[in-house]
């Protein structure tokens, strides 16, 4: 199984995001990484120059690199960046399916876990069209990610699934850190940047339950499917994606791949992510329990 | 200015529904199949096959179109359910699907090619790159635009697509990106893009604690209200919560969509169709809110200005939002 660390997903200092991706070059056992702003756009610029750097270190650390393209597309300069994203000539995932007007007939690309690939039909059609590596929706259950994997086989595209991290769950024209601080999204002083994990939402009754990143919503927990690679590994799961969260994320990956290669068993796994971070809580329930937000280990 | 006359697309969850909503003055009618092949699947609502061919006949009897709502998204393994509903709905007289998913427009497109394609909102195709997609890969002939979109937005979008576009313009209002949202599956698991209820009945529980109403979706409370006061159902995304020290409604209050006085500048905008959103309301509901918007869309057509709204009543909480049409809204 390869492991593919995901997109930034919060609003980093562009020097935390350049040492964070110098220290997954250098060290994280991952075997492909995307890169690239896929919440909001008003973000890109303050870490854009840092990109090219970042893309050619992990290169040379011999990791694959993929350029994310943007979630949710309605402004003139978000089409500018995805036709931009179309001739840079590395490989680019889809995570709105804006970008698949923007990429030439024949040029391969991915597809990320905000596009709508429920169904062999949709499958089918994305690798017709070019689709290598296709990222599941983290909300599908088991069963829809066998029968998804077994075709995917079919069809020569390896399938991805969301494996650690918090849950990308919605995504909006409003920016809710802007809102929860009396400002609008043209106006938003850029407030996302106190939360480099998201900002916790609770339930009056104090119960956590989701976190808010700037326009995306995602869970308060850290999906986590390291206790899982077994049954992913026998559908013939292809790739596990993980999120980048602050905290140590090399060992997170490493830990992701000893399991992987079963030199350590899914209790010592899951033991070793819960003490880099003992105040997270973890959820695998879209995939193996009754809702998304509950752990069944 | 000159502008053509707007297409009014009206809700109808039964048969009497859209009865009321064809003699009301609706233009078109939007149902759907009694299963999980459509977003408003709530127990009691949508039509069988047959009621489906009465529906139609109903429609065009009175010169009004009859639209099918396909928008759910196929379960993997289990895709001939979906296609067996756009078959039907040709064979009912549609004379158009809503669709939503790139494999089930690819059927429709492959096997149903006579049959007119709409675009869902649940696709969320928010701009011009996107619908031009899904216009040459399918045929789609118009485009529900998504709930994210100023009306400048959708002016620039309207003048670079060769396609219609229709545009919400009264009743619930997703604040999320339609078609791109998880919350409601994470806490219930069941995910409204394959089953069709968002936040559904099914998981709602009310109780009183301590004086107050609680209700809860699945494991996690949505709402706390006075023993006495009006308990208002846990829609996840319209809940109160609390964030960042502040307790409130963190995502949406709890208003709907009103946006009558947008109607001559969506006119301008170059929007086909105006769309009322609310198959799950009653038949005196939907002939109100559809007579009421006729008189909006015949008024614009002979150039009088647009007769104030009286449906403040109708609105849920009794408040009303124009939503992101407004641009500040974000």
């Amino acid at each position: 199984m390869r492991l593919t660390l995901g997109p930034v997903f919060y609003n980093w200092p562009a020097d935390q995001w350049s040492d964070f991706y110098a220290g997954i070059a250098d060290e994280a056992p991952v075997d492909r990484v995307v890169i690239g702003e896929v919440v909001c756009s008003k973000r890109l610029p303050f870490y854009q120059d840092h990109i090219p750097k970042a893309v050619e270190r992990l290169q040379r650390g011999g990791k694959e690199v993929v350029l994310a393209s943007l979630g949710l597309v309605t402004l003139p300069r978000e089409r500018k960046m995805l036709s931009d994203l179309a001739e840079s000539g590395l490989p680019v995932e889809v995570n709105d399916l804006t970008m698949l007007r923007h990429l030439k007939p024949g040029t391969r690309f991915t597809v990320g876990p905000l596009v709508n690939v429920y169904n062999e039909g949709t499958l089918g059609l994305l690798a017709g069209r070019g689709a290598t590596t296709v990222c599941l929706p983290p909300e599908l259950g088991f069963a829809s990610v066998a029968a998804l994997t077994a075709e995917g086989l079919r069809l020569g595209a390896e399938i991805e699934i969301w494996a650690f991290g918090r849950l990308p769950l919605a995504i909006s024209g409003r920016c809710y850190h802007a809102r929860l601080a009396g400002l609008t999204k043209d106006s938003c002083q850029f407030v996302c940047d106190a939360d480099p994990d998201g900002l916790a939402v609770e339930t009056l009754d104090g119960q956590p339950f989701l976190a808010v990143n700037g326009v995306q919503t995602v869970s308060e927990c850290w999906a986590n499917l390291v206790g899982d690679l077994t049954r992913l590994a026998e559908v013939g799961v292809g790739s596990l994606r993980l999120s980048p969260h602050t905290g140590d994320m090399t060992e997170v990956a490493r830990l992701f791949r000893s399991a992987a290669d079963s030199r350590i068993g899914p209790d010592e796994a899951i033991a070793g992510l819960a003490a880099l971070a003992p105040e997270r809580r973890f959820s695998n329930g879209f995939l193996f329990g009754q809702f998304g937000a509950e752990w069944t280990h | 200015m000159n502008v053509p006359e707007l297409e009014l697309v009206c809700p109808a969850g039964t048969p009497a529904a859209l009865r009321a909503a064809v003699d009301a003055g609706a233009h078109t009618v939007y149902c759907g199949f009694a299963d999980e092949t459509n977003a408003r699947n709530f127990p009691g609502l949508n039509f069988s096959r047959d009621e489906m061919a009465a529906g139609a006949a109903y429609a065009h009897g009175a010169g009004s179109k009859l639209l099918v709502a396909i928008n759910t998204f196929p379960r993997a393994g289990a895709e001939e359910i979906w296609h067996r509903a756009v078959d039907d709905a040709q064979a009912a007289g549609a004379d158009a699907v809503i669709l939503a998913d790139l494999g089930l427009l690819a059927y429709a497109a492959e096997h149903r090619p006579g049959l007119r394609r709409h675009l869902s909102v649940q696709a969320a195709a928010a701009n011009a790159d996107a619908i031009t997609f899904y216009a040459e890969t399918f045929g789609v002939k118009r485009v529900v635009l998504p709930r994210v979109l100023s009306v400048e937005e959708i002016t620039a979008i309207n003048r670079d697509i060769d396609v219609e576009t229709e545009v919400f313009v009264f009743g619930g209002l997703c604040v999320m990106a339609e078609g791109r949202c998880s919350l409601s599956s994470y806490a219930t698991g069941r995910s409204p893009n394959m089953s069709g209820a968002c936040s559904p009945a099914s998981h709602v529980v009310y109780t009183e604690e301590q004086g107050e109403l609680v209700s809860r979706l699945g494991n996690f409370t949505i709402h706390k209200v006075p023993r006495d006061a009006p308990a208002p159902y846990p829609t996840l995304c319209k809940g109160c919560f609390s964030a960042g020290g502040q307790t409130g409604h963190v995502f949406e209050d709890p208003m709907s969509l009103d946006a009558a006085e947008l109607i001559p500048r969506l006119a301008e905008a170059g929007v086909t169709a105006l769309k009322i959103e609310g198959r799950q309301r009653s038949r005196a509901y939907v002939s109100a809110v559809v007579k009421s918007f006729r008189r909006a869309t015949d008024a614009i057509a002979a150039g009088r200005p647009v007769p104030v709204s009286e449906l403040a009543h109708l609105t849920e909480g009794q408040s009303s939002t124009l939503g992101a049409y407004r641009k500040n809204w974000r």
